[in-house]
């Protein structure tokens, strides 16, 4: 398949559950695709050069930046972002909800690109040390909460994962 | 930003992304990971006519494990090859040096190949496969060749690859018996490219004294950096019990040899003084290793 610069695709992907799709050019990030052409605002978009996180999303399962894979790359994958993250009816997933409870976010610009991290971070390693959990955040920049609260809530939401009911 | 616009190839298989790229010549460029390579295109750095994803590729998604060595497909993730304990088990360097680049989550994407194809003289992987002497495979429609490390870093971002040319793996060696690595970096920031860092194998002989000590360095030139401290390693243990060394006198030897470039991060003096204390510190951890994993 060759797609010429100004030719529109079809990109189709699972998006949260569902199967999406929508025309657009193969120079279109993954993150834009998200925002305009799906109207999944969000997704935030800080730096589009991989070094704040606020785009995080998980792609098949696994944290990327959204800004740096272009749409048609991820088409036919399955894509999961904040929006996906709460249970039936709008229920706040365990980690949404230690972030709530821990005030682990001040304006909220940063929180999905947490919120997906966090959340793939637990899954991996539902008991991560101290060190484990910097780690796993480090790649995300906060500019309000000086982060105590962030790593708060990561913790608070593995006490929360391990109360769930299995 | 956003990108410039470019054609778009998906092969599927390693004989169509060669094709494209052969028809795409100078103009063509091959999408991995996409973790250099779009920040560039975000920033407008970079504008290739075509561009070849080698995502839908399934064959280069490999990772072979053998007592000789490891062998990186092109489509491995850091992430995949990080966490490979038998990797970790034949070529501990790996390991140590992927904890260094970048976050998780870039490690997530970013592929091996595609971070030696980038030659970025801070990054951490060319200095790993220069130290090794390994090797990266590069296949073209028209042929195959095997190019050694330290032929194929040729400049700050430039590699030996030619227009056409796809790395399809990369071989990094086993360790010798009773040897010993590590890998030490100084950054800013957890996660950013370090100011320089050194990846060593000491190697001991059946004495447990030091036989053989050498050194990999990113971030003091433009290319990686291989310095053979085996003659001031073996002169700084004379008189001393087998495993003692004086590591600081062989850091010293090496950060002299050195000439680092001074930027916005760091002066070219301090980076030199960083790379000898580093040296110091991961010849004296690597000496340690080497004289335990002969038990
Ligand atoms: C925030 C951030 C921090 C980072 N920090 C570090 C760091 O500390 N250390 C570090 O080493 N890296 C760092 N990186 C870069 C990261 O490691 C990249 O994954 C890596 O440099 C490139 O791998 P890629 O697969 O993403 O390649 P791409 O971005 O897809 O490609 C990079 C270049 O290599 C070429 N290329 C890729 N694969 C091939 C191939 N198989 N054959 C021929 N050419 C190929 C491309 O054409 C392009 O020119 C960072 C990236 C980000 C976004
Ligand atoms: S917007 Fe993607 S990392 Fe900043
Ligand atoms: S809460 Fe404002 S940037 Fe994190």
């Amino acid at each position: 398949m060759r797609l010429g610069p100004a030719e529109h695709h079809e990109i189709e992907m699972t998006v949260n559950g569902t199967p999406r799709s929508a025309p657009a050019p193969a120079r279109r990030l993954l993150s834009d695709f998200l925002r305009h052409d799906l109207g999944l605002t969000g997704t935030h978009v800080g730096c589009e050069h991989g070094v704040c996180g606020c785009c995080t999303v998980l792609l098949d399962g696994e944290p990327v930046r959204s800004c740096l894979m272009f749409a048609v790359t991820a088409a036919g994958h399955s894509i999961t972002t904040v929006e996906g993250l709460a249970g039936a009816g709008g229920a706040l997933s365990p980690v949404q909800r230690a972030f709530q409870e821990c005030h682990g976010l001040q304006c909220g610009f940063c929180t999905p690109g947490f919120l997906c991290t966090v959340t793939a971070l637990l899954r991996d390693n539902p008991r991560p040390t101290d060190d484990e959990v910097l780690e796993g955040v480090s790649g995300n920049l906060c500019r309000c909460t000086g982060y105590q609260n962030i790593v708060k809530s990561v913790r608070r939401a593995a006490e929360l994962l391990a109360e769930e009911p299995t | 930003m956003k990108p410039p616009a470019f054609a778009y190839h998906a092969p599927d298989t390693l004989g169509a992304a060669l094709a494209a790229l052969a028809e795409a010549g100078d103009g063509g460029k091959v999408l991995a990971g996409g973790q250099s390579l779009v920040p560039l295109l975000n920033m407008r750095l970079a504008a290739p006519a075509e561009l070849v994803d080698i995502n839908r590729i399934t064959a280069l998604d490999t990772l072979e494990v053998t007592a000789g060595g490891v062998r990186v497909g092109a489509l491995a993730r850091h992430s995949r090859v990080e966490r490979s304990d038998a990797a970790a088990g034949v070529q501990p360097l790996l390991r140590r040096a992927l904890e260094n680049v970048a976050h998780p989550v870039i490690r997530n994407r970013g592929t091996v190949v595609g971070s030696l194809a980038h030659a970025d003289p801070a990054a951490e992987l060319p200095a790993v496969l220069a130290l090794l002497d390994g090797t990266v495979e590069v296949r073209s429609a028209t042929g195959r060749r095997t190019v050694p490390a330290g032929a194929f870093f040729t400049g700050p971002l430039e590699s030996a690859l030619l227009p056409g040319e796809l790395a399809v793996s990369a071989f990094f060696p086993a360790l010798p018996p009773r040897t010993g690595t590590a890998f030490r970096e100084l950054s800013r920031r957890h996660g950013d490219y370090a100011l320089a860092g050194v990846a060593v194998t000491v190697g001991l002989d059946e004495d447990l004294r030091v036989a053989t000590a050498r050194a990999g360095y990113l971030g003091v030139a433009a290319t990686p950096v291989v310095l053979d401290l085996t003659g001031p390693a073996l002169a700084a243990q004379e008189g001393r019990p087998a495993g003692e060394c004086d590591w600081a006198e062989v850091g010293g030897y090496a950060a002299a040899r050195l000439d680092p470039e001074p930027d916005i991060h760091a002066s070219a003096e301090y980076r030199r003084t960083l790379a000898g204390v580093l040296t110091e510190r991961a010849l004296r951890a690597a000496a340690a290793e080497g004289g335990r994993s002969d038990s």
